[in-house]
């Protein structure tokens, strides 16, 4: 449990690096997780090719989501929209470096699934984007 | 009253309270307001219904159909006393608070609101006393009002007064916050209702385990209210009703046992209560909540309200003392046994997983009533609640949680 608040996530949530928001931008989404009313959104800038240039984060929410973002966001940089789709849970628990039950995994997987809802251009952002 | 109350006695008669959470760290139970812990007595009496009487109810001839009628009505007579309704039919059983809730709004609603009808509800309530009412606005074009929660959690009765001259058709309001532990003035509330003309509704989830509720007393139309809270079965709730009231509402689902008589294109519907009781309904979980207040009974309302009353304020005079915490709603007067509150910078998942590594159990969230945290501008907070088994040494444990967090979190 320790294991859980380690100090790199304490430590994303309290300064995280990528908090604020992008205006202009190239794609932007938001959304919430139901059981809890955390609400977070993404914006990015991508470049002509395709790759993200900026990312940024805003909302509010526990220092588990919150820290997930930001080390979501911070893994993108330079990457291109293709392969950022191609994310999936195993990649937000490995830059997290924890284990979690099913509750908390929501907080977690909160950022990648709005991230995806965003690249995808999607309606809404579902739990299938993270399975 | 209360220095004959031995919580370590009252703990012994729930099995569970004697579990680890995690090697060495033993159960801190402080989530009773989203359910309640069960004694011996309840799971007993379930298990033995399973293993002696187990039939199915009201029309079978042989013995273990007789037992189970028998035990299935006996605990609505229990329910009736415990709450004192004058009938036994009074008692409709229902899933839970909220089914019994949709079932006022899809049946009494239905029939006897229309378009344009004075609603009034409150600010404070759960989920379970708003949306029901949302859902047949947007059949029936109802105007929704609010009586608003002021900044010590307490309604604003003045408000109240404004709206019940506006001649409302129903007053439906929670008589304990899940959230706030504020207990509102049901009694008064009611009575100016009824002079203004309108059926009442009483959500009663909170305060039925809580305090001796009595219906008479209070002159409520409806009462609502679950088991699983009260030291009974989930799966279980009641709704109690007026009887005339009742009896001039439409059935609410259809199926078996609600019926007298059934053609092809047609049916009669059974008298009170069963004719809100379609299907084979809980029979294990009725006979639990018999004995859920069998055993509230055995210990004493007054002496439960008494005890929480003296644990919610020990709670109150620690929890203030904490770096950064607010509590939501009164800070002094009597309030039921729940604490919700906020840790600056710390948010409430967090303040709750921490303290889980210690065993203690608390809730984290909005608690089923997000129109009141955005009326308090927070998306959550963490609710740390009492009930009769617990103790002053659990409260410190809760503190001791909380000044770690702090400490992790800020230091």
């Amino acid at each position: 449990m320790d294991d859980l608040y380690r100090e790199v996530i304490i430590e994303h949530y309290k300064n995280p690096g990528y908090r604020g928001t992008l205006e202009p931008n190239d794609i932007s989404f938001e959304d919430e997780n139901p059981l809890c009313g955390d609400h977070l959104k993404i914006d990015l800038r991508v470049d002509e090719k395709g790759n993200v240039s900026e990312a940024a984060f805003s909302g509010h929410g526990c220092a588990i989501s919150q820290a997930s973002a930001d080390l979501l966001l911070e893994s993108i940089i330079g990457k291109n929209v293709e392969d950022v789709k191609k994310l999936n849970k195993g990649n937000v628990l490995e830059l997290l470096g924890i284990e979690l039950g099913p509750v908390r995994l929501k907080c977690a997987l909160l950022p990648l699934k709005i991230l995806k809802a965003g690249v995808y251009g999607l309606g809404e952002a579902t739990d299938e984007l993270v399975e | 009253m209360i220095n004959n109350f031995d919580v370590l006695k009252v703990r012994n008669d729930f099995p569970i309270l004697s579990r680890e959470v995690h090697p060495d760290v033993p159960l801190v139970y402080l989530d009773s307001t989203a359910t309640a812990q069960k004694p011996l007595i309840v799971i007993e009496a379930m298990d033995d219904y399973y293993r002696r009487h187990n039939g199915n109810i009201h029309r079978g001839v042989h013995t273990l159909a007789e037992e189970a009628t028998e035990a299935y009505e006996n605990a609505r007579a229990k329910i009736a006393r415990f709450i004192n309704a004058k009938k036994p039919r009074q008692i409709v059983y229902t899933r839970n608070t909220t089914e019994s809730i949709n079932l006022v709004a899809q049946s009494w609603g239905r029939k006897f609101l229309n378009q344009g009808d004075l609603v009034i509800l409150t600010e404070m309530e759960h989920h379970s006393n708003l949306v029901p009412w949302q859902i047949l606005s947007e059949e029936k074009k109802l105007r929704l009002e609010f009586i608003p929660v002021d900044d010590n959690g307490l309604l604003d009765l003045a408000v109240y007064d404004e709206l019940l001259a506006k001649n409302p058709k129903l007053v439906s309001f929670t008589h304990m916050s899940n959230v706030l532990g504020t207990i509102n003035p049901a009694k008064e509330m009611i009575a100016k209702a009824k002079a203004a003309g309108a059926v009442t509704l009483v959500d009663g989830a909170q305060s039925v385990p809580h305090f001796a509720v009595d219906v008479e007393d209070l002159g409520v139309d409806f009462l609502a209210f679950s088991a699983h809270k009260m030291v009974g079965p989930t799966g279980i709730g009641v709704l109690y009703g007026r009887e005339d009231l009742l009896e001039s509402m439409p059935p609410y689902q259809g199926g078996g046992d609600m019926i007298k008589k059934v053609f092809l294109r047609s049916f009669i519907p059974n008298e009170i209560p069963y004719k809100f009781e379609a299907g084979t309904p809980a029979i294990a979980e009725a006979i639990g909540l018999g004995a859920a207040v069998d055993y509230l009974s055995s210990v004493g309302m007054e002496t439960i309200a008494d005890h929480e009353h003296k644990i919610v304020k020990y709670a109150m005079d620690l929890l203030t003392q904490v770096p950064g915490l607010l509590i939501m709603g009164e800070k002094e007067g009597k309030r039921g046994g729940v604490t919700s509150f906020t840790l600056e910078g710390i948010h409430p998942h967090d303040i709750a997983q921490i303290l889980d590594q210690d065993g203690i159990a608390v809730r984290a969230g909005h608690h089923c009533a997000m129109p009141l945290h955005d009326r308090y501008r927070i998306p959550a907070s963490t609710r740390a609640s009492y009930y009769l088994y617990n103790s002053v040494a659990e409260v410190d444990k809760l503190i001791a949680g909380l000044t770690k967090i702090v400490k992790m979190f800020n230091g």
